[in-house]
């Protein structure tokens, strides 16, 4: 009997367990992300910057050239990256605290100088390493260690939309918001990946994509639950789309 | 009064309502995530004030505004969290202004481990921040020892109208020991706060203003003199420290502080057992460092053996202190690994060997 | 107040109570005016992994709050027995469940109590219980405190929402206990 590999892990990704909790999205973000560069045969090439937070250990996991970044910094040390090796495909992969508490001022600023990297935000609503705290994206209501009756819209303000708010920065090019909770939305995040690689190469600016994640364990809902309760309490306030998308202006000119 | 058991990280942050906080602005850090939590419930229902800040920048910020507006503050951090307050920890030095900082301390360099450390002691004493700037600084080895000295913090604050550190290592912040929250604790005689800047200008007769800029040299001159004359008040007032076993004239004394102590007592008694009496200096301010203590050892004393959980920080300042009259030696385990009591009994064990 | 001098860890994965083990006993150490020293582990094997912790309780004051050697060990799967077995003095006591750990060549200088708390839970009807099956088991061999004791703990931590868990873990610590007198 002939056999015929209709799948296999991709080159992409070290081949070896991930240590992030079970029924998280890293994985499958991660696997995208892997796929996608391998596939535009940039992996080899690639360098990667981790952040802090519960994917602190990315560069254990992509299958590239990797260097870890101080909390927040990981568009900054992109930028150093980048200038000095333009050639290779450099991406960042971050929390939404790590992204868009600590690092706001970061990522702001690449996206306002055109810088031609590529930004994984991952938007979980939560900090998760450290243990369940509030995020800047933390929905109204919902609690969190250091938002234990609910998060409040006096004094803590509304949850943050990070894609809407870059897209008013010229030099953001390519800004979509994704997810990955089905095959259908994976597929649709996969072709996100790629375009923002794309506009990467082709140094037409800076590129972001957005995905809408879970965590059950700081959420306390199980996997299955936790990617319903996503989609029924976070995408209603972080819409999936494109925010941005620079190339079609280029084009019309 | 009955104690209570509770996490140090709690312990300290309840010890902080009670020593009179106004105000909290911190940001997550392991291992000090339960202080913040603690007090993002509790500040509200004591009609105090909690913010999560976006950083460990941007809080130390808003404690600088918020002193400057009259309120008694704190932040707390680790490590790395503590060496990116060091621009605003000088500014309030430079500014004059009273803060609380709790530094829960874990291994280093960069984002380094989160196991319980003392390689921050640099940081602290010598501080991370530009100028001639000095942070009154404490080192507690256990909870109770801990709580008092947070509760007093907030007053010696105010008094020295300068930023007061509290240095705990992991394990302090993690562990859960019984405490009495409200043991009393001495109270200090405070100064009226008329410098601040409550927005009172008119009520007040006159502007108040918050700066550290002094653009005229001989200006700026006078002003870092007037603050080394309150360094030396805390040198004169301020050196807390412990002797332990001196009766016994050791010749072998060790030099530890915080959870590093505390181990080295049970290597005390264990060197006991074996008729090798050793005494141990207990710091317990970092700054000022406890000369007093030095020139209280005993005439026998001939070695001091430090004992950090680093490469060795506080082994200049041992040094400096002991100036010569004795042989300094040093143990230390680093990186978050935190020694066991048989292996500072080993090192005694080797410097009594090496002596013969 | 008795004279007490003992170093206890305990161990298993995360999620079967460990933690809350240790914590009780601390909590009846404080009502009952003795020292104690609780310190978890907060290391990265607890993500999802192993997790334990070490209780000291003390008459004397407390010097390394750091436990090397321990007078007994609760061991809750077999990573955390062989990872701790060595750490018991000889003479020392270890306490786990036959349940999960079966056939095992426990040391020959040790007091060992394996009893099939899996069992017993199951038979209480709440295998969340193990834990205080093992914890009825550890009052029964070390006998530092009463049942009574430890119920009295119950009452003060189990609050609101989880008050309706106090008859059960009752049960199971009974349960454990009785083990120990067989």
């Amino acid at each position: 009997m002939k056999t015929k590999t209709i799948y296999k892990p991709t080159d992409g990704l070290v081949d070896r367990d991930l240590s992030y909790c079970p029924g998280c999205t890293h994985g499958i973000i991660h696997k995208l992300v892997g796929e996608v560069l391998s596939e535009k045969g940039l992996i080899d090439e690639a360098i990667g910057v981790a952040s802090v937070g519960c994917s602190v250990m990315s560069y254990e996991f992509f299958n590239c050239d990797m260097q870890q970044a101080a909390h927040g910094r990981a568009p900054a040390v992109a930028t150093g990256i980048k200038r000095v090796r333009p050639e290779s495909a450099v991406f960042t992969y971050q929390g939404d605290g790590d992204l868009a508490s600590i690092g706001m001022a970061e990522v702001v600023h690449a996206a306002h100088r055109g810088e031609n990297m590529t930004v994984i935000f991952v938007n979980n609503a939560i900090y998760g390493m450290t243990g369940g705290q509030m995020a800047p994206t933390t929905l109204l209501d919902q609690k969190t260690t250091t938002s234990p009756t609910g998060r409040k819209k006096i004094g803590t303000g509304e949850p943050i939309r990070v894609s809407e708010m870059l897209a008013t920065v010229p030099g953001a090019t390519y800004l979509e918001r994704v997810s990955v909770h089905d095959p259908k939305h994976m597929r649709k995040a996969k072709k996100a990946i790629e375009k923002a690689f794309d506009v990467q190469m082709n140094k037409q600016g800076f590129s972001m994509i957005e995905f809408i994640s879970t965590c059950p364990i700081n959420w306390g809902i199980n996997p299955n639950d936790s990617l319903k309760w996503s989609v029924e309490n976070m995408i209603p306030y972080y819409p999936l789309g494109v925010y941005k998308d620079g190339t079609k202006e280029d084009s019309n000119e | 009064m009955a104690k209570v058991l509770m996490k140090g990280n709690e312990a300290m942050a309840l010890a902080a309502i009670k020593g009179g906080c106004d105000a909290f602005f911190g940001y997550p850090i392991t291992p000090q995530n339960e202080l913040p939590e603690y007090l993002s419930y509790h500040m509200e229902e004591n009609d105090r004030i909690f913010v999560q800040a976006e950083s460990e920048v941007a809080a130390i910020n808003m404690v600088y505004g918020a002193s400057g507006s009259g309120a008694r503050v704190l932040t707390s951090s680790s490590s790395p969290g503590i060496a990116l307050k060091q621009e605003g920890i000088s500014y309030l030095v430079g500014s004059e202004l009273p803060a609380v900082i709790i530094n829960v301390m874990r291994g280093g360099p960069g984002l380094g481990g989160i196991q319980p450390s003392q390689a921050d002691y640099n940081q602290i004493t010598r501080t991370g921040g530009n100028g001639d700037m000095k942070v009154l600084s404490f080192a507690p080895e256990n909870l109770q020892e801990t709580v008092d000295i947070v509760k007093e913090s907030f007053d010696l604050a105010d008094y020295y109208r300068n930023p007061v550190m509290i240095a705990v290592d992991g394990l302090i912040g993690q562990m859960m020991e019984p405490i009495d929250i409200d043991k009393p604790i001495r109270k200090i005689e405070l100064p009226k706060k008329d410098w601040t800047a409550t927005g009172e200008s008119k009520k007040r007769g006159k502007r108040n203003k918050i700066v550290s800029l002094h653009l005229d040299p001989y200006k700026l001159e006078e002003h870092n003199l007037n603050l080394q004359k309150k360094y030396d008040k805390m040198i004169e007032n301020e050196q807390r420290y412990e002797m332990v076993n001196m009766d016994k004239n050791p010749e072998i004394v060790f030099v530890a502080y915080g959870s590093m102590a505390r181990i080295a007592r049970s290597a005390i008694d264990l060197l006991a057992e074996e008729n090798i009496h050793v005494g141990m200096l207990r710091p317990i301010s970092l700054f000022p460092y406890p000369q007093k203590a030095f020139d209280s050892l005993p005439k026998e004393t001939k070695t001091l053996l430090t004992l950090e959980m680093s490469l060795g920080q506080m082994l200049q300042d041992v040094k400096i202190a002991s100036n010569g009259k004795h042989t300094i030696e040093f143990f230390g385990r680093t990186g978050g690994v935190v020694p066991e009591a048989e292996e500072i009994v080993n090192k005694v064990k080797a410097i009594l060997k090496e002596a013969k | 107040m008795s004279k007490v001098n003992e170093k206890l860890i305990v161990a298993g994965f995360g999620g079967q109570g460990v933690m809350l083990l240790g914590q009780l006993l601390s909590y009846a150490a404080t009502e009952e005016d003795y020292n104690t020293v609780w310190i978890p582990s907060y290391g990265p094997e607890t993500r999802g992994g192993t997790a334990n912790c070490s209780v000291i309780i003390s008459s004397d004051e407390i010097n390394s709050p750091v436990v090397s050697m321990c007078d007994t060990l609760i061991a809750l799967n077999e990573p955390s027995l062989k990872k701790f077995e060595s750490k018991v003095k000889p003479g020392g006591t270890i306490i786990t469940n036959s349940g999960l750990i079966k056939d095992y060549d426990y040391r020959s200088d040790v007091t060992v109590h394996a009893i099939d708390a899996s069992q017993m839970a199951l038979e209480i009807g709440n295998l969340k219980t193990i834990n205080m099956v093992t914890l009825g088991a550890y009052i029964g061999a070390k006998k530092i405190f009463t049942p009574d004791q430890i119920t009295a703990i119950f009452k003060k931590i189990f609050t609101g929402s989880k008050e309706k868990l106090i008859d059960v873990n009752k049960q199971a610590l009974k349960v454990g206990l009785d083990a120990i007198k067989a």
